[in-house]
């Protein structure tokens, strides 16, 4: 096994179970702190793949900045094991109901697929020169398209946060 | 996929030669705040260990390293320890990517003086710089301490701010370096004057790097931004529950980072290891000895910004807190934009 399938093999491990980990834990700051492991774990794969500045754009984004704000609320609400709310349960019976039908399918869809070796062909798409030629002229108008997405998201937020501030 | 043991060995002295370095440095760092705050004040500074005080910082770490370890009781244990290791961890995981110097060609092939050229540096810096926040969260929500809770989240609020206006100060100086690899944008700056303009980017973005330094003391949670640790308001900070090494790795990783920054503001925008006449320096002396002067040309940069950081702090009073806000997202962010904006219609129309 040469060290880019045992890095792979790391990075999965690692992903799998610090996934694993926020749904499992039962404080919600490690679970944030198991999901920044996760993307920091999906960084990795991004790497292997030579797309670094994917990788390194998931860190400043999601790991950065939006798992922030997530441990912010969390730290502000200060919940704790103890604190959580009791669950209906007919609330968890449907859960447990709906997980399962996808657990199914899941395992029907992986029983019939067949295990690919790992292909070590290099590709360059995910280098930061290609990745902004490709974006801004084959895919310019779907690009431009969910910045205004984004721009409407933005605009929404400040007119909510304006609307608390008068009430 | 073969493993080169003497690029190992050499990427490892490397990597140890700049964290000792920048520890040194940090060390020393605190005896010039000192020493400086003395000078600026009117008094004498610390001056009882060895001449001029120069072994204070020895005997202050000693102090730390013998204090009593506390951990308060109703702390969460781990996170209580993972927040000072956090802080000081991306302190010294900028160190990476800057370039200390040119590379050296001996007559085993060459040895560069950058432990890692990432066609991606200034993201990278900006990826360690974002996850800095969780040493001062972590730590500060962990203690069980309203009060380190409350800075810590200030620290938070405060970090996320200024990374915007940061992040769009750099963008208008991208846009004339067209790369992203700090190795490429030192290159861009060589020597100091060229084409009848000069080379440094400090001369050709002064307002984005007016911009990025005052973002970098938000950062830096240096003075006049040192509203995380306001003693009036807050008692102490984030490290009040602290005690021991502990509350010395989260001062000192404060002045890793001082140290860092200074490295990458010299590194954009004042020419890196570049200096005046370096071609004819280059010509006559040997390529060991030129880039042991680089370096030094580099490190004297660094010291003359950390002095600059100082000054301030010692010279401005400290912001409120909604002063703070309303100059981060309503004054730098608009001004960083418009920046960008005349930037481009620069390139667009004047350079070509």
């Amino acid at each position: 096994m040469g060290i880019y399938e045992i890095s792979f093999w790391f990075l999965t491990v690692m992903a799998l179970s610090c996934a694993l980990g926020v749904i499992l834990s039962r404080n919600p700051v490690n679970s944030v702190l198991f999901l920044i492991a996760t993307f920091f774990a999906i960084s990795g794969h991004y790497i292997l793949l030579n797309a670094q500045f994917l990788a390194i754009v998931n860190i400043i984004v999601y790991a950065g900045a939006i798992m922030v704000l997530f441990l912010f609320v969390i730290m502000l609400m200060n919940l704790n094991a103890d604190t959580e709310p009791q669950k209906n349960r007919l609330v968890q019976i449907a859960g447990a109901i709906s997980g399962g039908t996808l657990l199914l399918v899941i395992l029907a869809a992986l029983r019939t697929s067949t295990i690919t070796s790992l292909d070590q062909t290099s590709t360059d798409i995910g280098l930061i020169k290609n990745l902004g030629k490709t974006l801004f002229t084959q895919f310019v108008l779907p690009f431009e398209i969910s910045s205004v997405l984004f721009l409407s998201a933005m605009i929404g937020a400040v007119v909510i946060g304006k609307k608390e501030q008068t009430v | 996929m073969q493993l080169d043991i003497a690029f190992i060995i050499e990427k490892v002295l490397l990597i140890s030669v700049i964290l000792l370095g920048s520890l040194g440095i940090a060390m020393y760092a605190t005896w010039a705040e000192r020493k400086v705050a003395a000078v600026m004040q009117d008094r004498r500074g610390p001056n009882r260990a060895g001449f001029m005080g120069l072994f204070q910082p020895l005997a202050d770490g000693l102090k730390l390293f013998f204090k009593e370890e506390i951990i308060p009781d109703r702390s969460t244990r781990f996170l209580f320890i993972l927040g000072p290791a956090l802080a000081m961890l991306t302190a010294v995981m900028t160190s990476a990517v800057v370039p200390w110097g040119p590379d050296i060609s001996a007559d085993n092939g060459v040895i560069s003086l950058q432990v890692a050229d990432i066609n991606i540096g200034i993201l990278f810096i900006f990826g360690v710089v974002s996850l800095g926040v969780y040493g001062v969260m972590l730590g500060g929500w962990a203690s069980n301490n309203k009060f380190s809770l409350l800075s810590s989240i200030r620290a938070a609020s405060q970090a996320i701010s200024y990374e915007l206006a940061m992040g769009l100060s750099l963008v208008a100086m991208l846009m004339m370096t067209g790369s992203l690899s700090l190795r490429e944008i030192v290159e861009q700056q060589h020597g100091f004057w060229d084409n009848g303009y000069f080379t440094w980017n400090f001369f050709k973005q002064p307002l984005g790097f007016i911009i990025f330094l005052t973002c970098a003391f938000a950062e830096l949670n240096r003075a006049p931004f040192d509203l995380p640790e306001c003693e009036s308001e807050l008692n102490m900070g984030y490290h009040q529950e602290y005690s021991s090494m502990k509350l010395g790795f989260y001062l000192f990783a404060e002045y890793i980072n001082l140290f860092i920054s200074s490295a990458v503001i010299a590194t954009l925008f004042f020419g890196g290891y570049n200096f005046p006449f370096m071609d004819e320096v280059a010509g006559s002396v040997n390529p060991i000895l030129f880039a042991i002067i680089c370096v030094m040309a580099l490190l004297t940069k660094v010291i003359c910004i950390i002095l600059f950081f100082m000054f301030i702090r010692w010279t401005l009073p400290r912001f409120r807190y909604d002063q703070l806000m309303r100059l981060g997202w309503k004054s730098l962010i608009p001004l960083a934009l418009v920046n960008m904006v005349i930037t481009g219609a620069v390139i667009l129309w004047v350079i070509k």
